[in-house]
């Protein structure tokens, strides 16, 4: 492992070889908006949110899987990157079904919060509206694939974390949905140890409990940081880690 | 030459609306109609979605009265999970239920109707308006606007926020009460109750003034529908329904408002996205009913409340033998009596012990394939019906809502105000008016009744045989 010298925003920060510009910006206070990212899980770089620009590319590349250089200079927050950033919310925004208003996560939703961040206050495109089916064969859960935004965190801490690996992603481009075990309803799968690690990590109102209503849904999501800690370094007690 | 009078959109009413009014070769009113041009299309669209989500999709269809969709739905809810909600949580309900009555009827007497009482029919259509009522009458329509703002805080109070709360749910609602709260709400109380008395006063001098006008306000025998408690009291949550004709008589009673659609069925016409509901014992030309204030003092043998009970024998001493008031323009007076009766009932409430308590939620699963809520909104007796899966995503919805049971009541009180007030050749701005007024006697909410959106400003034609407009007139 090295330490590094690189510039983010004008500023001098260091950083270490093995950890990604995302870190190393957040060590340093920067803020980067990011979605599929979440402390604990593997990076996919699949939202496009936490693009950076690097000095001397003309390309973009996602802060959560790039690894720094020693020299590099990188900008987080630049006109294009913030033209980037609110066009990718309202592509989001005008795919599926995200009626905030009479959604179970109703002001505590990453994609809304993002929203306001990027002061989205209309959508440029054609709302598509596709035809996305809700499971709610599951006794406890309900998976509504209308506002699901394919980051892909439920796919991941269900493989990652709880092993059970039950999500997984079919079909291309639009028809691009999270399926249960062989595409089957979530209700019937047998690999799914209803844990409900999926729906705490989900983003947005497309995993929740059952009987949830209009903006009731909180999501808690501490309990990755803690499972992932112990598992990795071998510690059990949740005091020794918030003392870290 | 025949001749149709368009009015178009019809103002101070709560939705989109217009009249036409079809004239014959002697230019003698022929027809006239009430046509609904809006459509929303929330029955379909709320397939595919869960039970749970209901209450708060459905209140979104009316932003005056939401919480009367709340409570309905929810009630839909309670019935699909086959449970008995906690006492408390009922009791919160009905309080939240008299608070959307107190709120929009205020609305419908003091901010849409009286300004055609106190300022006049004829009076400036830019100053016939509650800006209007301000410079002339501001007392009268302050406390009027205090009363409505009484009926909004108890619904902010209960639910968090004025208009499309999500409280109430499926087995109950979602928060208890407290003893901070409920002490605000009782500070209201002597206000309110000394507003409604003052308006009833007010009322009874606009029934003097008008005596001349009024029999023209829709004055004909129709059946009335509605909730009555199990005794035959006046009832906005529970109970069960009852029919009772333009004569007096009770043809049908304690229905059971889950088997409705046994009762009264609809019929589509091309001209209007509005329904018309009517009395399935009786066929379509003599199952008109009319439903909401009116209809409710009409079919009650009582009132629990001592001051509204007091009102509701005068109301009934003015119907006359027969003890059916058949005439629209009482709506505003049915209106009053129960806007009183509601302060009463809600100081009752409010004083009750149980509404403090903590139980107030039960959890159940689907254990029905269908479930039907009743309640009555302000405007009048309110049905949601679900049908669902074994998992509770919705089916099918049918919505059955009072604006549209008043259909068929409301465009005979269309014809008989034009036959009485035009006479084909001359539009006059107060002539309309009328017509208007006679429609607003009913508190029309058509957001609700067509579940639809749409726009409105007003425009009347007066168009010949081969389509020829003879009169324009825009407001």
């Amino acid at each position: 492992m090295a330490i590094l010298t690189l510039t983010i925003n004008g500023e001098h920060v260091s950083g270490k070889d093995d950890e990604s510009l995302l870190d190393i910006a957040r060590q340093h206070d920067v803020h980067i908006p990011t979605l599929c990212h979440l402390d604990g899980l593997s990076d996919v770089g699949a939202c496009r949110l936490c693009l950076v620009e690097v000095e001397g590319q003309s390309k973009l590349f996602p802060a959560c899987t790039t690894k720094p250089q020693e020299g590099m200079v990188i900008r987080t927050d630049t006109e294009r990157l913030k033209k980037y950033r609110r066009t990718i919310i309202e592509l989001l925004a005008s795919e599926g079904n995200h009626q905030c208003a009479v959604c179970v996560v109703n002001n505590h939703c990453e994609l809304q919060n993002l929203a306001y961040d990027v002061d989205l206050q209309y959508v440029r495109f054609p709302y598509l509206y596709p035809k996305k089916e809700l499971d709610a064969t599951h006794e406890d859960f309900v998976i509504d694939r209308n506002r699901c935004v394919l980051c892909t965190r439920c796919v991941r801490v269900c493989h990652e974390v709880e092993g059970a690996h039950t999500w997984d992603i079919a079909g291309r481009g639009i028809d691009c949905t999270i399926i249960a075990d062989m595409n089957q309803p979530w209700g019937t799968s047998a690999s799914c140890t209803s844990c409900g690690k999926c729906v705490r990590v989900c983003p947005t109102g497309a995993l929740f409990e059952k009987g949830q209503t209009v903006a009731e849904m909180e999501k808690q999501r501490d309990f990755l940081k803690y499972i992932v800690h112990a598992r990795q370094k071998r510690e059990w007690v949740a005091e020794q880690i918030e003392e870290e | 030459m025949s001749n149709v009078i368009t009015i178009e959109p019809v103002t101070r009413i709560e939705g989109h609306a217009k009249i036409t009014i079809q004239l014959d070769e002697k230019g003698e009113v022929r027809d006239a109609r009430f046509h609904v041009n809006e459509f929303r299309g929330f029955e379909k669209f709320c397939e595919g979605r869960l039970m749970w989500e209901m209450p708060g999709i459905t209140s979104r269809i009316c932003g005056i009265c939401p919480a009367s969709h709340l409570v309905t739905s929810a009630k839909a809810g309670d019935d699909i999970l086959a449970i008995g909600i906690p006492e408390t949580a009922e009791k919160l309900r009905r309080l939240m239920t008299l608070g959307q009555w107190v709120q929009s009827h205020a609305l419908s007497f003091f901010h849409l109707s009286s300004p055609d009482f106190l300022l006049g029919f004829d009076s400036e259509p830019a100053k016939r308006n509650v800006f209007g009522l301000m410079e002339e009458h501001k007392d009268f329509i302050r406390r009027g606007i205090r009363l409505r703002k009484f009926g909004q805080e108890i619904i902010e109070l209960l639910g968090g926020r004025r208009i499309h709360t999500p409280w109430a749910v499926a087995g109950g609602v979602r928060e208890p009460f407290d003893e901070e709260r409920k002490a605000r709400l009782l500070a209201w109380i002597p206000e309110a109750k000394e507003t409604a008395r003052m308006a009833l006063d007010v009322l009874k001098k606009i029934h003097e003034q008008y005596a001349h006008d009024i029999p023209n306000y829709g004055n004909f025998r129709s059946l009335y529908v509605g909730l009555v408690s199990d005794d035959g009291g006046l009832e906005y949550y529970g109970g069960a329904l009852r029919v009772r004709d333009g004569d007096g008589n009770t043809i049908a009673d304690k229905i059971d408002p889950r088997k409705y659609y046994e009762h009264f069925g609809e019929r589509s016409e091309s001209w209007s996205y509005l329904k018309f509901p009517y009395y399935k014992k009786l066929d379509y030309s003599r199952g008109m009913y009319r439903v909401g204030p009116l209809a409710r003092i009409n079919i009650c043998d009582y009132i629990e409340t001592p001051l509204a009970e007091a009102e509701r024998r005068i109301f009934k001493a003015i119907a006359g033998d027969v003890e059916v008031m058949n005439n629209s323009f009482y709506y505003h007076y049915a209106r009053l009596i129960e806007i009183l009766f509601a302060v009463e009932k809600i100081e009752m409430l409010l004083n009750d012990p149980i509404i403090l308590g903590e139980n107030v939620r039960a959890k159940a699963m689907i254990n029905k394939r269908e479930g039907v809520g009743v309640c009555e909104a302000p405007r009048g007796v309110l049905f949601h019906h679900y049908w669902v899966d074994s998992d509770g995503v919705i089916k099918k919805v049918n919505m059955l809502i009072a604006t549209a049971q008043n259909n068929l009541a409301r465009n005979r009180t269309v014809r008989q105000l034009a036959i009485q007030y035009l006479d084909g050749k001359k539009l006059t701005d107060g002539m309309l008016n009328r017509i208007e007024a006679g429609i607003r006697c009913y508190d029309p909410c058509l957001s609700c009744s067509t579940h639809a959106v749409g726009q409105m400003p007003l425009h009347v034609q007066l168009v010949d045989a081969a389509n020829n407009v003879v009169d324009e007139f825009t407001r």
